[in-house]
C-alpha cells in the first residue's frame, strides 16, 4: 500500500515503491494532468512540485517522495489562477497544449525560488521542457508576465 | 428540455463544460448594441469558389442541421470535425459559424465530432486544408442558421423576415419585440434549410469575430489547468495497459522469444503475438510482441524482461551512409523528367556558364510531445476508441478491417491531440490497442514509449536534390535542371514503385514558379527501406532547402544579394501558366483548381519583400552574423524567411531574430496564422540543426530526446515577428499549419553564409559551424 500526500490530500493505493510518481499519478490517481513525453527526464511534460520543488516525476519513484507534498497541475491553484496560468491564458501561450501542465508547474517553480528572473535566468530555467509545437517565445513572456506583470 | 435542431450521435465526446451565461445577462448584453444593422443583399457580400473539398473522400458537408444545435437556454453547440493538434481549427472554424450566425461565442459550446465521414465529409486532418476546405461551409452553416432564426421569428411575430434583424445572440423586430436564439430554438428548427442564395451574408466589415483575432483557443482554461483531454488520459473500468516490442527493422519477424520473467511479475495479464507486417502495408501494426498489465509501470517493467530473437528479414543492410551516396550519385545522372520546357540540355550544353550543386537530408520522425496512444473497448461485436487521430473515419474503416468488423461496429471519438505533425494520420497504434482488447477481453490502452515513437516512426524521406543552371554572358540564368531522389510515400501504399508520385513532385520541385526558359525537372529511383510517411509540409522541405539554398549560393556565384537573386529569378509578376511551362497535363495543385489557386509570383515577391524588409536587410552587421532569406510557396500559401543567424565564438549557431511573411489569402485568425507562424521558426530550426534519423543495419540510430533532439528555450528564434499580408474575403483563404517550415532552414543556411563563409548541404546541420 502506497501512501502520497498530494494536492492537500492523503491518497494510499495499491503500487510498490519503485513506481515513478507520473505513473501513480496517472493511472492510480487519474491526475492525467502529468504528461508522459519521454521516460527520461529530458522534455519535462511530467514535471510537477514536491515540496515545493519542479521534479521530473517520470524520475521520482513513490520511494523517493515518501511523506513529501506533491503538487500537480490539478493542485496549482485551486480555481487554475495562479498568476503562471493566468499569464499563460493572457498570452495564449499554448497551441496543441501537452507540454503545458510541465511548462506551468517548472515556470510557477522558478518564480517561487527567483520571483523576478532576468531574461537569461528565465531561458536557462525553462531549457529542461520542450515544446514540440513551438510556443517557446509566449513561454518567456509569459513567464516574464507573470514575475512582473508587464 | 433540450430543443436540438437535430440530435447528435451518442458517441460526441463533449469535452468542455457549458459555461452558465443567464437568460438576462445576454438580453441585456445585447440591448446596448442594438444599432448593429441589417446585413448585406443576398449572396453580394459571398461569391464562393471551388475548392479541392469537393474531391476528398466523402467531400464536403455543409448542413447546418450536422453542426448545429441550440438548447432552449440558447447554448449555441458547434461541431468541431476536424481534429484539434495545436493549430487551433477547432476554435477558428466554430469562430467562423458563430461569427455568421451573430451567435454570441460566450454561449457557444464545442464538441468534437467522431469518426463519421458519411455524416460529416472529409475528416483528414492535414494538408494545412481545415480553413481552406471549410471556411466557406462555415459561413453556410452560420448563416443558414441566422436566417432560420430570422424566419422564425418573423413567423411569430407575422411580419416579414426582411424587417427582423439578428444580432448578439437574439432576434429583434421594429417594434421592439425581442427573441432570443434559445426561445427560437425549437421553431427554428421548424424552418426550412435556406439556399446559399437565400442567405443575407454578412459583409467583412460585419464581422465580430472573423479575421481579429481576438477568440482564444477553446481548450485553453483546461489545457492550463490539466483538465484537456488526450489520447492517454481516458480510462475505463477493468482496463488494462499494453506496450510492444516491434521488429528492430522494418518488416522483421518474430523468430523466439522467452517472456517466462515477464509473465511472473504480478500484474501482467500476457504476452500476444502482434500480426506480422508485409508490404505494402499502409498503416497496419509492425508485428512483435505486445505485453499487457494492470497498469503503465508493470507493462514497462515486464517488457524490460522479455527476450526476443529476430529475423531481421530484406532491409536490415539499409545504412544511411551508403545508401546517401547512392542517392547522390543517382541525382548526377538524368531522371525521368517531370516537367521539361525549352530545351534544357541544349542550354546548359551552350551556356556560359554552369553552377551545380547537391543538398541532402536524413530521415526525420514527427516526435509530437504526447507519443502515440490509445484505448480500445471491444465487446459484444463492438468497438469503442478513444484516440488522438488525425484521421478519424480512416481509424474506424482501419480497425474495423482488422478486426473483421463492418465499420457501423466501431465508434471513434476523438481525443485532443498533443501534436500530430502527420504521424497521427496512421493509426497503426489503434489498430493494436483493438486488437489487443479483442485478445484480452478487456478495454486496453496501447501506449507507445518515446523510444518506440522515435524508432518505428512512418519517417520522412530521406533525399539528394541536385539542382543545376546555365548561364549566360551576362549571368543571367538560362537553364535549370532539378534532378529529386527520395523513397516514396507511395511505397508505404503500394509494392514500392522506387519513383515519387505526382504529390510529392507537386510540393516544390515541378511547380518551381521561376521565370526561366528552359527548365527540367526530373526524377531518380529511390527504393524505400523503412516506412515513409508525411511529416509536417512533406516534399516541401527538402525541395525549399535545396532551391533557397541554391539561390543563396547563385547569389554569391553572382556577386550579388540575395533579395536580388531572388527577384531575377522569380522574374515579372506573372500568373504562372503550367501549360506554357513545360507542364502541359498541369500539376498536383494541393488538390485545389488551378484557376482558383494559381501560382502567383507577385505573391512570392510581396512576402519576400515584406520579410526582408522588416529584418533590416543590407544593413551592416558584426562579423559572426549574417541574414539569410527564402520564399517558398507550399499548401498554396506563400511563406517568405528572413533570419538573422549570429554565430558565437565557439561556433553555436543561434536565430536571434526571424521574420516570417505569409501570404494566406484571407486572415481568417490571424492570432493562430502568428502562433502557427511562430511554431514554424521553431521546427524549422529544429529541421536545420537537429533531426536526422540515420540507420545502420536496417535499424535506426537514435531513440530519443538525448540523441534526437530538438530546439529549447536555451537557444531558439529568440525574436520572432510574423508579417500577414492583408487579403479580403475574395483572395481565397489558405491553411498555415504547415507552409511555415520550408523556408526556415535555407534562410537559416544562407544566413549562416553570410555570417562565416560556410556553406551547409545537408540537414540536419549541426548545432555548430
Amino acid at each position: 500500500m502506497a501512501r502520497l500526500n498530494v494536492n492537500g490530500e492523503t491518497r494510499e493505493f495499491e503500487a510498490s515503491d519503485d513506481t515513478p510518481l507520473l505513473w501513480a499519478l496517472r493511472d492510480d490517481l487519474k491526475l492525467t494532468g502529468s504528461k508522459y513525453g519521454c521516460g527520461v527526464g529530458l522534455c519535462g511534460a511530467c514535471t510537477v512540485h514536491v515540496d515545493g520543488k519542479a521534479v521530473r516525476s517520470c524520475q521520482t519513484t513513490l520511494g523517493d517522495v515518501g511523506a513529501a507534498e506533491v503538487t500537480t497541475i490539478e493542485g496549482l491553484d485551486a480555481e487554475g489562477n495562479h498568476p503562471v496560468q493566468v499569464a499563460w491564458r493572457d498570452l495564449s501561450v499554448p497551441q496543441c497544449g501537452f507540454c503545458q501542465s510541465g511548462q506551468i508547474m517548472q515556470a510557477a517553480a522558478l518564480l517561487t525560488e527567483n520571483p523576478k528572473p532576468s531574461d537569461q535566468e528565465i531561458l536557462d530555467g525553462m531549457s529542461g521542457n520542450v515544446c514540440r509545437c513551438g510556443c517557446y517565445q509566449r513561454i518567456v513572456e509569459a513567464v516574464r508576465l507573470a514575475s512582473t506583470g508587464s | 428540455m433540450l430543443h436540438y435542431l437535430k440530435s447528435f450521435d451518442a458517441g460526441i465526446a463533449e469535452t468542455l463544460v457549458v459555461r452558465p451565461v443567464s437568460r438576462r445577462a445576454f438580453l441585456g448584453g445585447s440591448a446596448a448594441v442594438f444599432a448593429l444593422g441589417v446585413f448585406a443583399t443576398r449572396g453580394d457580400a459571398f461569391p464562393t469558389w471551388e475548392t479541392g473539398a469537393t474531391g476528398m473522400p466523402h467531400g464536403l458537408v455543409d448542413d447546418p442541421l450536422v453542426f448545429v444545435s441550440i438548447d432552449s437556454d440558447g447554448t449555441v453547440t458547434l461541431v468541431a470535425h476536424r481534429s484539434e493538434m495545436g493549430t487551433g481549427s477547432r476554435t477558428s472554424l466554430p469562430m467562423v459559424m458563430a461569427d455568421e450566425m451573430e451567435a454570441n461565442w460566450d454561449m457557444v459550446k464545442i464538441v468534437q465530432a467522431p469518426g463519421d465521414e458519411p455524416k460529416y465529409g472529409n475528416q483528414d486532418t492535414d494538408g494545412s486544408r481545415s480553413l481552406r476546405h471549410h471556411i466557406q461551409a462555415a459561413r453556410k452553416i452560420g448563416g443558414s442558421v441566422r436566417t432560420m432564426m430570422q424566419r422564425a421569428a418573423a413567423a411569430q411575430w407575422e411580419i416579414d423576415p426582411a424587417e427582423v434583424r439578428v444580432e448578439n445572440h437574439a432576434c429583434y423586430s421594429s417594434k421592439g419585440n425581442v427573441l432570443s436564439f434559445g426561445e427560437l430554438a425549437e421553431a427554428a428548427m421548424a424552418q426550412p434549410v435556406p439556399t446559399h442564395e437565400e442567405i443575407a451574408y454578412k459583409t467583412e466589415d460585419q464581422f465580430r469575430y472573423i479575421g481579429k483575432g481576438e477568440v482564444q483557443i477553446t481548450d485553453l482554461h483546461d489545457i492550463t489547468t490539466g483538465h484537456a483531454v488526450y489520447g492517454a488520459d481516458v480510462s475505463l473500468p477493468g482496463m488494462k495497459v499494453a506496450m510492444a516490442i516491434r521488429p528492430p527493422v522494418l518488416g522483421g519477424k518474430v523468430v523466439s522469444y522467452d517472456a517466462a520473467a515477464a509473465l511472473a511479475l504480478p500484474g501482467v495479464v500476457g504476452v500476444y503475438p502482434l500480426p506480422e507486417w508485409n508490404a505494402p502495408a499502409k498503416f497496419a501494426p509492425l508485428g512483435g510482441l505486445a505485453i499487457v498489465a494492470d497498469n503503465t509501470w508493470t507493462a514497462i517493467k515486464a517488457r524490460d524482461l522479455i527476450t526476443v530473437e529476430w529475423d531481421h528479414g530484406p532491409h536490415a543492410s539499409y545504412s544511411t551512409g551508403p545508401y546517401m551516396e547512392e542517392m547522390k550519385a543517382t541525382a548526377e545522372q538524368k531522371g525521368n523528367v517531370l516537367r521539361g520546357k525549352g530545351d534544357t540540355d541544349g542550354a546548359l550544353s551552350s551556356a556560359a556558364a554552369r553552377f551545380a550543386q547537391t543538398y541532402t537530408q536524413d530521415h526525420m520522425a514527427h516526435i509530437p510531445m504526447e507519443p502515440p496512444a490509445a484505448l480500445a473497448s471491444f465487446a459484444d461485436g463492438k468497438l469503442e476508441i478513444w484516440a488522438p487521430v488525425q484521421s478519424p473515419y480512416t481509424t474506424r474503416t482501419d480497425t474495423a478491417a482488422a478486426l473483421g468488423l463492418e465499420p457501423d461496429a466501431v465508434t471513434v471519438n476523438v481525443t485532443l491531440l498533443g501534436g500530430g505533425f502527420g504521424r497521427k494520420s496512421k493509426a497503426d497504434y489503434v489498430t493494436e490497442a483493438a486488437l489487443l482488447s479483442r485478445e484480452v477481453g478487456a478495454p486496453v490502452r496501447m501506449q507507445w514509449s518515446r523510444e518506440d515513437d522515435v524508432r518505428h516512426s512512418f519517417y520522412h524521406t530521406a533525399s539528394a536534390e541536385r539542382i543545376e543552371v546555365g548561364m549566360d554572358d551576362s549571368g543571367a540564368v538560362t537553364a535549370w535542371r532539378h534532378n529529386s531522389v527520395a523513397p516514396t510515400i507511395l511505397s508505404t501504399f503500394a509494392p514500392d514503385p522506387g519513383y515519387q508520385f505526382p504529390v510529392e513532385s507537386g510540393m516544390g520541385q515541378i511547380d518551381v514558379p521561376f521565370d526561366i526558359a528552359n527548365i527540367s525537372c526530373e526524377n531518380g529511383q529511390a527504393m524505400a527501406h523503412t516506412r515513409i510517411g508525411w511529416f509536417r509540409a512533406v516534399s516541401n522541405i527538402p525541395r525549399a532547402w535545396a532551391i533557397g539554398s541554391f539561390v543563396g549560393e547563385l547569389a554569391a556565384e553572382k556577386g550579388q544579394d540575395q533579395l536580388t537573386t531572388w527577384l531575377e529569378l522569380l522574374g515579372a509578376p506573372r500568373t504562372f501558366d503550367p501549360a506554357a511551362e513545360g507542364l502541359a497535363e498541369g500539376f498536383w495543385n494541393y488538390g485545389e483548381p488551378y484557376a482558383e489557386f494559381p501560382i502567383q509570383t507577385a505573391r512570392h515577391i510581396n512576402v519576400l519583400k515584406m520579410a526582408a524588409e522588416a529584418i533590416g536587410y543590407g544593413k551592416e552587421l558584426p562579423a559572426g552574423e549574417g541574414i539569410g532569406l527564402a520564399v517558398h510557396r507550399s499548401f498554396v500559401s506563400y511563406v517568405a524567411c528572413a533570419a538573422h543567424v549570429k554565430v558565437l565564438e565557439d561556433g553555436t549557431i543561434t536565430v536571434p531574430e526571424m521574420h516570417m511573411a505569409i501570404d494566406c489569402g484571407f486572415a481568417a485568425n490571424p492570432e493562430r496564422i502568428r502562433s502557427q507562424m511562430e511554431g514554424a521558426t521553431i521546427m524549422g530550426m529544429t529541421v536545420a540543426l537537429h533531426s536526422g534519423i540515420t540507420y545502420q543495419d536496417g535499424a535506426p540510430q537514435q531513440s530519443n530526446f538525448y540523441d534526437y533532439d530538438v530546439v529549447r528555450s536555451s537557444n531558439f528564434p529568440g525574436k520572432v515577428v510574423t508579417h500577414i499580408a492583408p487579403n479580403g474575403f475574395d483572395v481565397h483563404a489558405t491553411g498555415v499549419g504547415e507552409p511555415g517550415v520550408p523556408p526556415v532552414p535555407p534562410a537559416i543556411a544562407n544566413a549562416i553564409f553570410e555570417a562565416t563563409g560556410q556553406r551547409k548541404r545537408h540537414l540536419p546541420m549541426g548545432t555548430s559551424v
